[in-house]
Formats: structure tokens, C-alpha cells, sequence
């Protein structure tokens, strides 16, 4: 991690006054200087964690002698946010992670200001000359949760607890449905949005509710074991960890989790800045290039649904196992995928329907 | 609905609604005695964190309460001895009082992060609360109890006693309670107290009745609510009570009705989130008429008492 | 020996001056002491946060742009508060106004034309005003404490503008993320300062000072203001209306809020949000009251704040001190600020034994 020479950083402030906008060159870097912008804590549990942990297995991968980092936590979506990747960029950080969606406007305004400093936009739509996009594909760790859960389910009745419905969160509940209802056509899918980015024991008593009714595996989409926690208190058949391993929370229902493993992007993205060969564009990988992972499997989940969780997660990286394979329903009956077709890359953010089985 | 289904909702708003009844009563003793401290957000905070660290160090809840508690009327005197010693602005030191406790709780919670904590379970033997019926009165944690007590307790202390009314006197008319004699920055200083210790309690909520975590900003505006609870509830104890479990209801009924399915969305999720806020507003404007345009709040409150000037 | 407290005869203007500035001073002497305690570089902390955003010329823009926000709603509550009516709900006036500001913006979002900024700039000033003449109507009209409703509003303000932005607004190009389209060339904020980011807000800001200044010392509206905050029954007996003021007070202090959030809405944010609401109202509230309830004094204050945000930031980045770290800076200095305050109004004394209630 740094430590600025205050001198420095003060002639240089001093020089820049006449040119505020030029970034602090100044420096001799040897180092490449990396920055990362979360919104949160690393200790979430969650997202943020999984961002951190990534960029550690980055600086053990690459080596503390090429590349240092500098992560600034609890950066909120807006104008704050600008002037952290600025504050960044002019201490020389020559690549720039910003963590999540409401970052982009600001990304892309201070990416204007540093055209020498590479950003990339986590989950983000629009690039620029130094903006990348990168993102993961969670919906195909969902349809591996999907599987476990439809074959698990004693009560056929599933749950996903969501923070807002957006598309991501949707296709999310989509791919776990889908999957479900392949193993167990009589599943159906309960869905509830808690209305915020963040509020634990709305969590958990949504998750309360959704026992009360029935509901006997859990899945959500926030950061946090709050759901999990509940599944394991009631002793349902169980739950799924989001983002990271969760099974210190609830070690009977923690059936497994889907892991955001950023390691392997942070590693390749970083070398091609060292290497000079970085260039504008998009990445959306998901199980196969390990992007996203499949957490240990409970050991009470009998081994044909292991069987069957990992050839749905084989297929997918394989190529051969598409989560939104046609046929597909939505849930008023309407056929939406003709068999035979998919809902490909460019089609997914444009889905504003549930999957058949989906009560939302 | 039937009552396999009623019986739940009791129990989940139950919950919902203990940490805010229980920093209400403390902020209700507080405001009678014409303090308003903006600072339960911050308090609570304080008093979850707390929580979570003596549970996971000692094990014991009693002992993890009675720090919470501690810590959050120490905090509490801060802006005791801000307002009332030094007269500075209840508004803004309430304000910068939950500053302080969002950035303390979220700097001493950092080691016990990603930890579980033990819920703080009911009393009673779990035969008591086998039958579902019976779930309803012996099922609860007992902060749930302590909770119903303290209404009580809070109710005959203002109504049925000297110090009560002393206090209550305090906050009508500062100027005459002094001059009889009382001390009211005294009196305040244990109604600022009070109200931390309980708003500590309530922050004890989060951890061992609601979610047994730590995180940052666990809370998530409860102490908010609170503050809207008491003016809703009048300054009345019992009212606070009922207020509480109106809200409670509010709040776990939105989360059933939507894992019910079946296009709970009539009413716009937001307009369900803001309808508390506009009860409380209605409820003001409501005592206001019946008393002919006579506000039912403490007459003091949010004053500073300046005997001399 | 004991000490107790005298009242002067007259507030001090010295000290109202000097202890602002000796607040200061000891929480960065505190600050320093209680961080190294804690196995923080104490002093470089101090130095981050209270140094770094004046000496790095880098960071000047920064403040403009924090400070802008909290000084336009801190003019307007310190009117408020002067003439005894507590507006606590600025955040949600500010909140309104940008609505209804970007109501315009969306209603004219195809049209070209100087007319269109500061016809947004009027709508957001109109909004704010109008959300808090809720609050007027019912004290004037009820005796509703302003306190409480203005508070309550806020959080309805909160519901009314996720509605928008989740709902009715949502832009269509912005793949199903809640956020409203951004606003165009004509709908934003002019710079002023080639090659910076200070925008036409900060000129504002300090013009709207320099107004309500003006107009509460020199104008027959400030000394009614001034006067029914003082002592309403003596006002009444001089013949100025208690409700007029009220009304007044709530007018200028909502309108200004208003102006606030709609300059940061088509600045800084360039849309709508969900993350729109910062805190600025909540945050203004104490730079009204560590600017002494003047307009000056808040100009002053409100950069004192944003200094101690930027700084926050700096820290972070540089120090690696915790964001948690900067928020109990920011409360200690707060805390020092507000007890400065006895010393305007109060001085010690050397007391003889009898008096022994020293602080009643």
C-alpha cells in the first residue's frame, strides 16, 4: 500500500494549480498503482468482499514488487464518487476498478479527465477509450442453485429474496426457476423485493414470512447471511450463501454458495496494463472461466443432487447447458423462448418478465 | 388468512416492533422532560455493537444488555453535557451525536464482523411454546418481556409518581419547576440517561432477536422510526405501545403480503413504506383539532433552560 | 477552588468568532492523540483531513462543489432558526426540489434554449417551497410542531423519489437501472472555471450568502425575522404576525433547499437517482449552527465541512485510515464546535465556596 511523500504531493499540487486537471506524473512509478472503489466494507460478506479478495489473490499472483493497491471503502453512487477515482488517478494510480452500477456517470467523466488512467466498470453498459466493462455471469451459478433446490425442496416451494427489481436481480430469479422446475416441474418460485440496498433484518423477516408460508429453501440476492441465518434458526431443508462462503452463519443450512471469484480477471486485466496490452472493452464471464464458483456442497445434500448440481455447472462451462435454453414460459403462460433458442448476451438486460413458476 | 398464518405474523412483528417501542419509551422519558435528542440512530448503534462484543467474549446476554445499555447512556451524557450544562442546540448535538455513533460502532465492530452471534432466546421452557397458540404468549426472547414491563413502568412512574411528576413538570414549565425549587438540569440529565440506556437495549434487538450479525449501520434508520413513534404516540406510554405494534404490523405485514404473491403491488411499495411517516403527521394534526389547536407535545421541548436569561 | 459559570451582559462577539477556531484546533489535537491510541497514524490523519484539501490546489474544486450544497440550505435554515421555527427537514425539501426541477427537465428534454436551466432552477426553488409549506399550513393552522413534520416529510420525500426514479421516470435507455435520462447541454449546470469542475452553483451559493445578509440586516423582513425569534409576544406588541413569520421562514428556508438540490441534481449528478439523497439537509443543519446562524458564518462553516469530507477521503486513500475513522473526527469536531458555544454567551469565573450548583 502507499504512502505519499507529502513534499511531493505538495509541488505538485503547487504546478498544478495553473492546470488543475492534468494528472500527478510526476511521480517516477515503478510500481503499477491500482485502485479499487467499493461501496461498502470488505467485511460484508458479500460483494465488497468478494472485490477484496480478488484483489488480494491479484497481488499474490502478481507480486507485490509489480503492482500495489490502495482500496477506498464506503464510496456512495454519486458525486462523491468522482472525486475519489480523481483523487485516485492523481496519485498515479494508472488503473481504477470501480466496484459498482452507480458509479458509471462519474467514471466515465473523470476517464475523460485521465485518458492515460484505465478504468473498469463493474457490471456497468457504455465504454470509452480507457472504460472496460467487466461482470459476472451469476445466473449460471443460479441455475446450479436452482437444481439443488428443486431436487431438495420437500414442500415445493422456493424462495428468492431480492433488493430492488432490476434486471439482473430478475434474470437471477429466472435462471433459479428455470433450473428448479427442470428437476421438479412442481416447483414454484416466491419472490420478495425488500425495497432497499441494504437492511438486514427487513431480510430477515422477509425471509420469516416466507417460511411461515411455506417456503422451505431460500435464496437472495443481498449482501449478507441475514436470510440464512433465519433458514437456520427454523431448520429448513436450507439456504445459500451470496457472494462468499456463509457457512460459519449457518452451518446446517448453508447447502452451498455461489462465490464471485474476481481473482482471475483482476490477475489478467492488471498484467495486460503492465504489458501495454490493455484495451477498451467488455468482459461477462461466469463458471466456466471461473468468474463465478460453486461454494462446498452441505454434506446432507444426498450425491445425486450433487451429481446433478455439478453437470448443470459442467454443462454450462462446457458450453453445452444454455440457463435460458428455449423452451421458455413466462409466468402468465405466454411462450417467450421458442425451443431451440436462447436468451442470448445481448437480449438478457432488455427481460422484463418472470419465468414460468415465478410468483412475484 | 387462517390462524396458522396469524399466529406467525404475531410473533415476526412482535419483533419488529420491540427495538422501537423500546427506544421510544426511552426518547418519551427523554422528550417529557423537554429534552429532544435526534440522537437514538446513533445510540442504538452503539448499544448493538456493544452487544455483539460482550456476547461473543463472555457468552452471556444479561451481562451484553446491561453494557449495551451503559454504553449508550454514556454516550447519551455526551449530549447531555453538551445541552444542558453548556446549552448548545439539542437539534444539531443530537444530529452529531448519531454522527459519532455510526463511525464509533462501525470502528469497534470491525473485529466482529462476520461473526455469529447466539439469539437470545425465550425463557421459558420450549414445551410452553410448543403448541403454536402458546408460542404466541411464551415465545419470545426477553427483551420481548423487559420490553412490556418498561411500558408499564414508564406508565405509573410519569402518572402515579412524585418523580414523574417532577419530570413532567420540568418539561411543561421549566422556568416555574425552578423556581420551586427542582433541579432541571438534574431531571434531564436522568431523562437524557434514561432514554440511552434504552435505546442501547433496543440496539441490543438487532443482534439477538432480529439478525444475529454485526455490520455497519445495522440499525438502518430504526431510530428514526422511533422518534416518529413517539410524537405519533402522543407522549402517552401505552399509546407508544400500541403505536409500536401499528408500525410493527405495518412493516411485517408488507414482507407477507408479498411472499403471499398475487399482485401485493396495488399499492406502490414505496407509498406502504411512507404511510407510517403520514400516519404520524395525520395523528398531530388530529390532536391538534381536538384540542382546539393545543399541541400535545411538551411545552419545553427542545428548549434550552436559561434560568437567568 | 470552583468555577462557575457568569452570564455577559452581551454575547461576545470575540468569542464567537475565536471559538470555531479553537474547536478546531483541539479536535485535530484530540483527534491526534486519541487515533495514535488506537494504533492509527495520528497525526497524519490530522494532517490528511484538515491540511490536505487547502494545501493540494488539486482539492479546491472538490470544496466548492461539497460546500456549495451545504451553504445554499444553511443560508436558508439560519433564517429559519433565527426567527425560532425549526426546520429540520431541509434534506426533504431538498429532495422535492430536485423533483421538481427535473420535472421540467424531463418535460423539456427535446427542446433547446438558454430559458430552460433557469426556468429548473425556478421549479426546484418552487418545489422545495411548496414542500415546505406543508409544514407552514399545519403550525400556522393547527399548532403542529415544524420540528416533527418537517422530519416526518422528509422520509415521504425519500418514497416519493424512488417511486419516480423506479417508476414513471425511469429513463428507457438505462437497461431497466432506476435512474432518469440524463439531463442535456441545456439542462445543466454551466462551468465556470475552464478545465475544473466548479460549476455555476458555486457563484450561487455565495450570492444567495451575501443576499440573505444583506436582506436580514438592512430590511424591515430581517428585523421582523430577528425580532419574533427573539421574543414573539414583544413582536407581537411591535405588530408583526408570528404566523407570517413562520410562514416566511419556512418559505425562504424550503425554497432555498429546493435551489439546492435541483443545482445538484443537474450538477454534480447530472439525473436522478436513487442515491440522490446525501444528508446534505441533515448536514446543513449543523453548518447553520456552527456558522452561527449568519450567512457568512456559514459560508465558512459549510467549507469547514466539506474539508473534513475531502480530507475523509484523502485519508483513505493515502493513510489508509478507516471511513468509520473520519465520522467520529467529523463528531468530535461537532461535539467542540457546539460547546464552544457556551463561551459566546457565558464566562468563567472564579466562584466563592457557597455557590455550589456550578453548572445551573
Amino acid at each position: 500500500m502507499t504512502v505519499l511523500n507529502r513534499r511531493t504531493l505538495i509541488k505538485i499540487g503547487g504546478a498544478a494549480a495553473a492546470l488543475p486537471l492534468v494528472g500527478g506524473r510526476a511521480f517516477a512509478q515503478e510500481k503499477l498503482k491500482v485502485g479499487f472503489v467499493l461501496i461498502g466494507t470488505p467485511d460484508d460478506n458479500g460483494w465488497n468482499f468478494g472485490h477484496d479478495t480478488g484483489r488480494k489473490y491479484m497481488l499474490d499472483q502478481i507480486g507485490a514488487d509489480k503492482v500495489e493497491t490502495t482500496v477506498v471503502t464506503n464510496v456512495a453512487e454519486g458525486p462523491d464518487s468522482e472525486r475519489v477515482f480523481r483523487e485516485l488517478a492523481q496519485q498515479g494510480h494508472k488503473l481504477i476498478y470501480a466496484t459498482s452500477f452507480g458509479y458509471g456517470d462519474y467514471v466515465h467523466k473523470v476517464a475523460k479527465q485521465f485518458p492515460d488512467v484505465k478504468f473498469e466498470w463493474a457490471t456497468g453498459n457504455s465504454t470509452a477509450p480507457n472504460v472496460s466493462l467487466y461482470n459476472a455471469k451469476f445466473h449460471e451459478g443460479r441455475a446450479v442453485l436452482g437444481t439443488i433446490a428443486g431436487m431438495m425442496t420437500k414442500t415445493n416451494t422456493l424462495a428468492y429474496i431480492g433488493s430492488f427489481p432490476i434486471p439482473e436481480v430478475r434474470m437471477g430469479i429466472n435462471a433459479f426457476a428455470i433450473a428448479a422446475r427442470k428437476v421438479n416441474p412442481e416447483v414454484k418460485v416466491k419472490v420478495v423485493y425488500v425495497d432497499s440496498w441494504f437492511d438486514p433484518a427487513k431480510e430477515a423477516d422477509a425471509a420469516r414470512a416466507l417460511i411461515d408460508q411455506g417456503v422451505d429453501v431460500i435464496t437472495q440476492h443481498t449482501d449478507g447471511p441475514a436470510a440464512l441465518q433465519v433458514a437456520e434458526e427454523r431448520g429448513i431443508v436450507g439456504g445459500f450463501g451470496q457472494g462468499a462462503d456463509m457457512s460459519a452463519f449457518a452451518p446446517k443450512a448453508h447447502l452451498t454458495a455461489i462465490i464471485d471469484n474476481w481473482g482471475p480477471h483482476y490477475v489478467k486485466s492488471v498484467q495486460s496494463v503492465l504489458d501495454g496490452t490493455w484495451v477498451e472493452g467488455s468482459v461477462w464471464d461466469g463458471i466456466a472461466s471461473g468468474e463465478v464458483e460453486i461454494g462446498k456442497y452441505n454434506e446432507k445434500i444426498p450425491a445425486d443432487v450433487v451429481a446433478a448440481a455439478e453437470k448443470v455447472k459442467n454443462d454450462i462451462a462446457a458450453g453445452t447447458l444454455h440457463p435460458f435454453a428455449g423452451p421458455i414460459k413466462d409466468n402468465a403462460g405466454a411462450e417467450r423462448v421458442a425451443a431451440g433458442d436462447v436468451i442470448d448476451d445481448g437480449e438478457f438486460w432488455a427481460v422484463d418478465w418472470y419465468a414460468e413458476g415465478v410468483e412475484a | 388468512m387462517t390462524l396458522d398464518l396469524i399466529i406467525p405474523i404475531i410473533i415476526t412483528l412482535v419483533g419488529a416492533s420491540t427495538p422501537i417501542l423500546l427506544a421510544g419509551l426511552g426518547e418519551l422519558v427523554a422528550e417529557k422532560s423537554g429534552v429532544l435528542n435526534l440522537g437514538v440512530e446513533g445510540m442504538m448503534l452503539i448499544g448493538a455493537v456493544i452487544t455483539v462484543a460482550v456476547v461473543l467474549l463472555t457468552g452471556n446476554h444479561w451481562l451484553a444488555i446491561v453494557c449495551a445499555a451503559g454504553a449508550s447512556a454514556a454516550a447519551a451524557l455526551i449530549f447531555g453535557f453538551l445541552t444542558l450544562s453548556l446549552s448548545a442546540n439539542q437539534v444539531a448535538t443530537g444530529l452529531a451525536l448519531t454522527i459519532f455513533g455510526t463511525g464509533f460502532s462501525a470502528l469497534f465492530g470491525q473485529p466482529y464482523t462476520g461473526k455469529a452471534v447466539p439469539l437470545f432466546r425465550s425463557p421459558f421452557p420450549p414445551e410452553l411454546a410448543a403448541d403454536p397458540v402458546w408460542r404466541v404468549v411464551f415465545g419470545y426472547s426477553p427483551l420481548v418481556y423487559f420490553s412490556l414491563i418498561m411500558v408499564v413502568a414508564v406508565w405509573w412512574f410519569l402518572q402515579r409518581t412524585r418523580a414523574g411528576l417532577i419530570l413532567r413538570a420540568v418539561g411543561e414549565n421549566d422556568l416555574s419547576a425552578h423556581s420551586i425549587g427542582y433541579s432541571v438540569i438534574g431531571v434531564r440529565y436522568l431523562a437524557v440517561a434514561f432514554g440511552g440506556a434504552m435505546a442501547g437495549i433496543a440496539g441490543s434487538c438487532f443482534p439477538l432477536i432480529l439478525t444475529p450479525q454485526w455490520v455497519e449501520r445495522l440499525t438502518t434508520g430504526r431510530g428514526w422510526i422511533a422518534l416518529a413513534l413517539v410524537v405519533f404516540a402522543a407522549w402517552r406510554p401505552f399509546r407508544l405501545l400500541a403505536g409500536a405494534y401499528l408500525f410493527g404490523l405495518v412493516m411485517t405485514l408488507e414482507v407477507y403480503a408479498k411472499a403471499a404473491g398475487g399482485g401485493f403491488r396495488v399499492l406502490p411499495s414505496e407509498l406502504w413504506a411512507a404511510l407510517p411517516y403520514l400516519a404520524t403527521i395525520l395523528v398531530l394534526v388530529l390532536i391538534s383539532m381536538r384540542r382546539g389547536g393545543s399541541s400535545s407535545a411538551p411545552a419545553c421541548l427542545g428548549k434550552p433552560f436559561l434560568p437567568t436569561g | 477552588m470552583q468555577f462557575q459559570l457568569e452570564k455577559r451582559p452581551a454575547p461576545s462577539r470575540t468569542m464567537r468568532i475565536v471559538t470555531p477556531f479553537a474547536a478546531v484546533a483541539l479536535t485535530m489535537v484530540l483527534g491526534a492523540i486519541v487515533f495514535t491510541l488506537l494504533g492509527y497514524d495520528g497525526l497524519a490523519a490530522v494532517r490528511e483531513i484538515f491540511f490536505t484539501p487547502l494545501t493540494n490546489s488539486y482539492k479546491w474544486q472538490d470544496l466548492a462543489v461539497k460546500a456549495t450544497p451545504l451553504v445554499i440550505i444553511a443560508v436558508g435554515l439560519s433564517v429559519s432558526y433565527r426567527a425560532n421555527v425549526w426546520n429540520i427537514g431541509a434534506e426533504g425539501q431538498y429532495i422535492v426540489g430536485a423533483i421538481a426541477g427535473t420535472g421540467v427537465g424531463l418535460l423539456t428534454h427535446t427542446m433547446t434554449g438558454p430559458w430552460i436551466f433557469p426556468l429548473m432552477l425556478l421549479a426546484g426553488i418552487a418545489g422545495g417551497a411548496a414542500y415546505a409549506a406543508i409544514p407552514a399550513f399545519l403550525r400556522t393552522q393547527f399548532k403542529v410542531n415544524e420540528i416533527l413534520t418537517t422530519l416526518m416529510l422528509t422520509y415521504v420525500s425519500v418514497q416519493l423519489l424512488n417511486y419516480l426514479v423506479f417508476g414513471p421516470w425511469k429513463s428507457p435507455t438505462s437497461m431497466g437501472q432506476p435512474q432518469t435520462v440524463l439531463f442535456s447541454a441545456d439542462q445543466s449546470q454551466p462551468y465556470i472555471i475552464p478545465g475544473t469542475i466548479v460549476q455555476v452553483g458555486t457563484p450561487i451559493a455565495i450570492v444567495v450568502a451575501l443576499l440573505v445578509w444583506f436582506v436580514m440586516s438592512r430590511s424591515v423582513f430581517g428585523f421582523q425575522v430577528r425580532a419574533v425569534g427573539a421574543s414573539p409576544a414583544a413582536a407581537r406588541y411591535g405588530g408583526f404576525s408570528a404566523n407570517r413569520t413562520v410562514w416566511l421562514a419556512l418559505l425562504v428556508s424550503g425554497g432555498l433547499a429546493g435551489l439546492a438540490g435541483i443545482l445538484e441534481a443537474t450538477g454534480p449528478f447530472g439525473r436522478l437517482v436513487p442515491q440522490f439523497p446525501t444528508n446534505y439537509g441533515f448536514t446543513a443543519i449543523i453548518v447553520a449552527f456552527l456558522g452561527r446562524l449568519h450567512p457568512l458564518g456559514v459560508l465558512i462553516a459549510g467549507t469547514a465541512l466539506a474539508i473534513t469530507f475531502v480530507g475523509g477521503e484523502v485519508a483513505q486513500t493515502t493513510i489508509q485510515l478507516p471511513f468509520a475513522a473520519v465520522g467520529i473526527f467529523q463528531a468530535m469536531m461537532l461535539f467542540l464546535l457546539l460547546a464552544g458555544d457556551i463561551f459566546v454567551r457565558y464566562r468563567f469565573k472564579r466562584s466563592v465556596p457557597e455557590a455550589t450548583r456550578a453548572a445551573a
